[in-house]
């Protein structure tokens, strides 16, 4: 019921967590083109298993995304970063 | 005429000097295509994210050339023909990749490492706008 809710107090006061804001790092620094020869930079989009994160974690804007995933596949078939692993951070 | 990028891992079970004749075998094929080679970079021995034929090491070679677009298909069946290739890659740059390349080459331009592997000055093949380098670089991440 709402009226209960409401009734809820507590004694610190609720640390309503202020949202960052996620950015695009593409846009923010101006890079235009993803190199898929740099290994070590193509490894903050991935997860430990070596999968591209989403969008909604990392908050690239969709058309960097799609260049990030381009990047990170070629880098996989060059065989500069793995398709699949455990543990890579 | 465009700009292409083809990067290629040859086994490791070669020689050096093998290693430096199939570099040559292929940057021939191009250039009997009517490539202009712009750039080429050896990376050297390196460690294979996951293995390729049973290597976990291969060579790495990076050319960048402007050609026809038919060259491409020429040079892919040269790889595929070609046992001592474990993988290649040859894409076109767009204009922010090609943006970049020049960026990378300057860079690569005025930072050279002195004490790796001897400047190789090339053959008169590429007349076309600057020398071709050959340096070895074992790591520039």
């Amino acid at each position: 019921m709402p009226q209960t809710q409401s009734e809820i107090r507590y004694l610190t006061p609720l640390s309503v967590d202020t949202k960052k804001k996620k950015y695009c790092r593409f846009k923010r620094s101006g890079i235009k083109y993803i190199d898929y020869k740099d290994p070590e930079f193509l490894k903050k989009f991935l997860n430990e298993q070596g999968k591209i994160l989403p969008r909604r974690i990392t908050g690239t804007s969709l058309k960097f995304q799609r260049r990030v995933a381009k990047a990170v596949k070629r880098a996989r078939h060059l065989a500069m970063l793995p398709y699949v692993t455990d543990l890579m951070k | 005429m465009n700009h292409y990028e083809t990067v290629f891992i040859l086994t490791p079970v070669l020689s050096e000097p093998q290693m430096k004749e199939a570099v040559e075998k292929f940057k021939g094929v191009l250039t009997d295509n009517g490539a202009a080679i712009v750039n080429e970079e050896n990376w050297g021995l390196r460690k294979l994210a996951y293995p390729i034929q049973k290597k976990s090491t291969g060579f790495y070679t990076l050319i960048e050339f402007d050609a026809e677009p038919t060259i491409v298909k020429i040079l892919e069946t040269a790889f595929r023909r070609d046992e001592k290739v474990l993988r290649f890659l040859t894409f076109h740059l767009d204009k922010f990749a090609e943006e970049y390349a020049i960026k990378r080459r300057s860079l690569k331009k005025n930072a050279p490492k002195a004490e790796e592997a001897p400047v190789v000055e090339e053959a008169p093949v590429a007349e076309t706008q600057e020398v071709v380098e050959e340096v070895v670089e074992n790591n520039n991440d």
